[in-house]
């Protein structure tokens, strides 16, 4: 029985499943339209929100700990020093998505019945910031120090020997903080996973306030009024970062190959990832020829790819879908939005392509450091 | 000094003292420029030579670094179709011996710099980093490295031992393994 269970939970965590089954799913999660929300409805996910699907949620990642620790392979992983963090993470993250969903529920509520939202209401609308809240600030600061204190004290450090640069640890992983990164560094040339990405996350992040202009709800948690942008928000956040630092840190293994969180980790497990560039499949696979010594001439569909890629859906969606968005933003809000949610979503589609199609890179010109 | 004479003037008003301080200063503006301009003089020469020792400070004082040029032994030391990994960790590099002759790869993997590991059974190079693949030969074939590894010049001593010198390297997709120095025909 068991061992059926641990049977399906790793087929589950199987990338190209467990990454398909959270997209799809997000939207009934997160309903962005109104048929999401219906559906949404109609299923009670809505109920994940309530009291009784916050001690669900919780009893569910205990429970997947809980049951890692029945098998040794998944103890091995659970039980590492450097994923500390991550088990805290998984527990953080779900706690805290939860009460923001829970409050903002609670308000939408409210606010459909006509009242003010929950904030409203406390019978002292201010608090002093002395007394009350310097004195939990010193709490929590008292009690973080002895949680990390004991944490030093209780799990050693996880120092290892001198580094040898003709030796490199297998699995070699980034902090966990930057295990989102090292998996999205196995789709794409270092340059733009490595500092393009980076980049772009910051950037985008921090141009949310100037490109969000929705001024609904600002102040207390809700969700109806602003559902597009808390789906579009949480997508990135939950899907292509928690998720990718869980596969990291859980599901890649000796070789940064694929092993699902009961598998013992075998270094020699051969796994088929010859990949092709688009020029290959292009030129050699459906033209019979040579590739051209010409980067440029080699390379050309892919440039035209990605031109068409980040130049057509946005002219598209502003005629079609987007109407009202683009009225309303304007059009360098909208670019600047469709510039940054598009390549978001590229990383999504490349992930896609290299597992199903085993392309390697869409632009590939090594003799100029250039893949995309 | 200037700052004594203001400190009464100040206590009338802000207007007086103003006024009244600008022709009774000890510092004219003549020599008010002159000590500006070696005060400033000072500070940026203080600042460039500190500035110097930073810079200077990031580049060694010895370097333990193998020479770039060494030998390696006789071609009859290695075997047909197999890596040689003894001067892995000395030198960074990986001898292989195929049909047609002998050459040396680099142990940096093209995607970030990692080690990659020879497998034997499974007769490749795997990066423990982002999973990238190399062949025997040192050519990419699955996972993230755009290009092949890197390799070295490698030729005959006149004693008949082979030399390899790092400091010149053949770039596949440059075309520069068709070189007669990347691969030593035996």
């Amino acid at each position: 029985m068991l061992d059926i269970i641990k049977y399906i939970v790793n087929l589950l965590h199987e990338p190209t499943i467990a990454f398909t089954l959270l997209t799809v799913g997000f939207p009934f999660v997160f309903p962005p339209t109104d048929w999401f929300e219906k559906k949404h409805r109609q299923l009670h996910i809505d109920k994940l929100w309530s009291n009784t699907g916050g001690v669900v949620l919780m009893l569910l990642v205990v429970a997947y700990f809980a049951l890692g620790f029945t098998d040794k392979n998944a103890y091995i992983i659970f039980t590492k020093p450097d994923n500390v963090p991550i088990i805290l993470m998984a527990f953080t993250v779900v706690y805290f998505l939860w009460l923001s969903m829970n409050q903002a529920y609670r308000n939408d509520e409210r606010l459909d019945r006509g009242e003010k939202p929950d904030e409203y209401n406390d019978p002292n609308d201010k608090i002093l910031v002395w007394p009350d809240l310097v004195y939990s600030e010193l709490i929590s600061i008292i009690l973080m120090t002895v949680f990390l204190i004991l944490w030093s004290v209780y799990i050693k450090a996880p120092l290892e020997e001198p580094a040898n640069p003709a030796l490199t640890p297998n699995p070699s992983k980034a902090p966990w903080y930057f295990l989102g990164l090292q998996e999205m560094l196995v789709y794409f040339d270092p340059w733009i996973a490595g500092i393009m990405f980076p980049l772009l996350i910051i950037i985008g992040l921090s141009a949310i306030p100037y490109l969000d202009i929705n001024l609904k709800s600002s102040g207390f948690y809700a969700f109806k009024s602003r559902r597009t942008a808390i789906f579009a928000f949480m997508y990135g956040w939950l899907v292509l970062w928690i998720y990718l630092i869980i596969v990291g840190t859980i599901l890649r293994g000796p070789n940064w190959n694929f092993f699902g969180p009961y598998d013992y980790w075998d270094a020699h497990k051969v796994v088929s990832l010859t990949n092709v560039n688009l020029s290959e499949y292009v030129w050699v696979k459906a033209w019979n020829q040579g590739l051209p010594a010409n980067p440029i001439k080699r390379e050309f569909l892919g440039f035209i790819l990605i031109f068409l890629y980040f130049a057509v859906p946005p002219f598209l969606l502003a005629k079609t879908k987007l109407k009202d968005i683009f009225k309303q933003l304007g059009p360098v809000r909208y670019a600047f939005l469709m510039f940054f949610t598009l390549s978001m979503l590229s990383l999504p589609i490349k992930m896609y392509l290299r597992w199903f199609l085993n392309l390697k890179y869409i632009v590939s010109i090594p003799e100029w450091f250039f893949n995309i | 000094m200037a700052e004594k004479k203001l400190e009464p003037q100040a206590s009338v008003g802000i207007k007086d003292a103003s006024i009244e301080s600008a022709p009774h200063g000890d510092v004219s503006r003549k020599s008010f420029i002159g000590w500006m301009t070696l005060g400033w003089t000072a500070f940026g020469l203080a600042t460039g030579g500190f500035l110097t020792m930073v810079v200077r400070f990031l580049f060694p004082n010895v370097l333990f670094e193998p020479p770039q040029s060494f030998k390696i032994g006789f071609p009859d030391d290695f075997t047909i179709g197999e890596i040689d990994l003894r001067f892995k960790n000395k030198y960074a590099v990986w001898i292989g011996r195929n049909d047609e002759g002998i050459y040396a790869l680099s142990t940096v993997c093209t995607h970030l710099g990692c080690t990659p590991n020879w497998m034997g059974t499974e007769r490749k190079f795997k990066c423990p980093c982002h999973g990238s693949g190399f062949r025997f030969s040192g050519v990419h074939f699955e996972g993230p490295a755009p290009r092949p590894l890197e390799r070295f010049k490698i030729v005959l001593a006149d004693d008949g031992q082979i030399i390899v010198d790092k400091s010149k390297k053949f770039q596949q997709e440059k075309g520069e393994w068709e070189n007669p120095e990347s691969l030593l025909k035996v």
